[in-house]
């Protein structure tokens, strides 16, 4: 189906759950209190049928901006894919989790926390994947600043010639 | 290797040496190393290991355990997080032990000297090493020539004599 066509479909079965799309943007904006009920209608919907969640990515446009995070979705069977974004607060930002829905996003929702902070609601084993798991901060976030030192070993960094 | 002492057995089975000598060419032929491939680097660590350039004419055998390692080769990046582990791995390793850093990251962090939060910066900022191995990667010629080099370096060591 054409992204229109997928748009249409799910306004019909959850009516106000998508903000209108932008015209030619290719994504659309979710509200976040309907994502769980979405996310379960994109996957199980005969029509729609995403059983690929090929990617899931936190993204920051700067400070005192609120985050997002977009989900690539794909169908494996009807060969139709949608990004559907949603926002979440800078501080303490919680999004519900759908690693029960699609298993790829046990360790990507895991990933996204560990490196923006975004909580995700009822994700089953939700703590850092890449960072120690007593490192400070969110890496990722543009407002980050590493730290001097970690467990004692200096955190060299040497800027000079591109700052 | 001294093959004059491996000779003097040819005469009269008696050996002549250095108890010191002795010991450094037992030591030094046969440098099990604990195998630390962390990234790229370790794809040649891998490749001096098998039949081509074959390490182990050299007495090195790969060890996945730090108690039977005599030499630990760190090749790749370090990041924080294998940081804490590599010192602690490095700390249950039985003494005489070395550090062979292998490859720009473990160096002095490699690509990621500026820019990387999570990368040490140098192996030998939490570990003493001993013989640093340029490159990125080094090639296993490059790899063997710092074997050559730690060779030479256990060699001239005084095991038996306390260092003040
Ligand atoms: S020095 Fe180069 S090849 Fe070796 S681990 Fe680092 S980036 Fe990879």
């Amino acid at each position: 189906m054409e992204f229109t066509e997928i748009i249409a479909r799910v306004d019909q079965l959850a009516p106000g759950a998508f903000a209108p799309a932008e015209e030619g943007a290719g994504h659309v904006w979710v509200q976040p209190e309907q994502w769980l009920k979405v996310a379960q209608l994109l996957r199980e919907d005969p029509e729609l049928h995403f059983d690929s969640l090929m990617c899931l990515s936190g993204h920051d446009r700067g400070p005192e901006q609120p985050l997002w995070v977009a989900y690539n979705l794909h169908s494996m069977d009807i060969l139709h894919k949608l990004e559907v974004r949603i926002e979440a607060l800078r501080e303490g930002g919680s999004i519900f989790s759908v690693a029960n829905i699609w298993r790829t996003a046990d360790w990507h929702e895991r990933e996204v926390y560990d490196l923006f902070g975004i909580n995700f609601e009822g994700h089953p084993d939700m703590r850092r994947i890449l960072l120690p798991v007593d490192w400070e901060g969110h890496p990722l976030l543009k407002d980050y600043t590493a730290p001097d030192y970690y467990r004692g070993i200096p955190v060299l960094k040497d800027k000079r010639g591109w700052e | 290797m001294d093959m004059s002492l491996v000779n003097s057995f040819d005469r009269d089975n008696i050996l002549v040496a250095r108890v010191d000598d002795f010991l450094n060419w037992a030591r030094a032929s046969s440098t099990w190393y604990f195998q630390f491939g962390l990234a790229c680097c370790a794809i040649e660590m891998i490749a001096a290991a098998q039949p081509r350039h074959d390490l182990e004419r050299f007495g090195a055998m790969p060890r996945a355990s730090p108690r039977q390692a005599d030499v630990i080769i760190v090749s790749g990046t370090v990041t924080m997080t294998m940081a804490t582990r590599i010192k602690r791995l490095y700390d249950q390793m039985a003494e005489p032990k070395y550090i062979i850093s292998m490859g720009s990251c473990s160096n002095s962090g490699g690509p990621y000297w500026q820019h990387g939060y999570h990368v040490l910066k140098g192996v030998d900022l939490i570990v003493p090493v001993d013989i640093y191995v340029p490159g990125c990667p080094p090639r296993p010629e490059a790899l063997i020539d710092g074997l050559l080099a730690l060779h030479k370096k256990i060699r001239e060591d005084t095991p038996l004599r306390k260092v003040s």
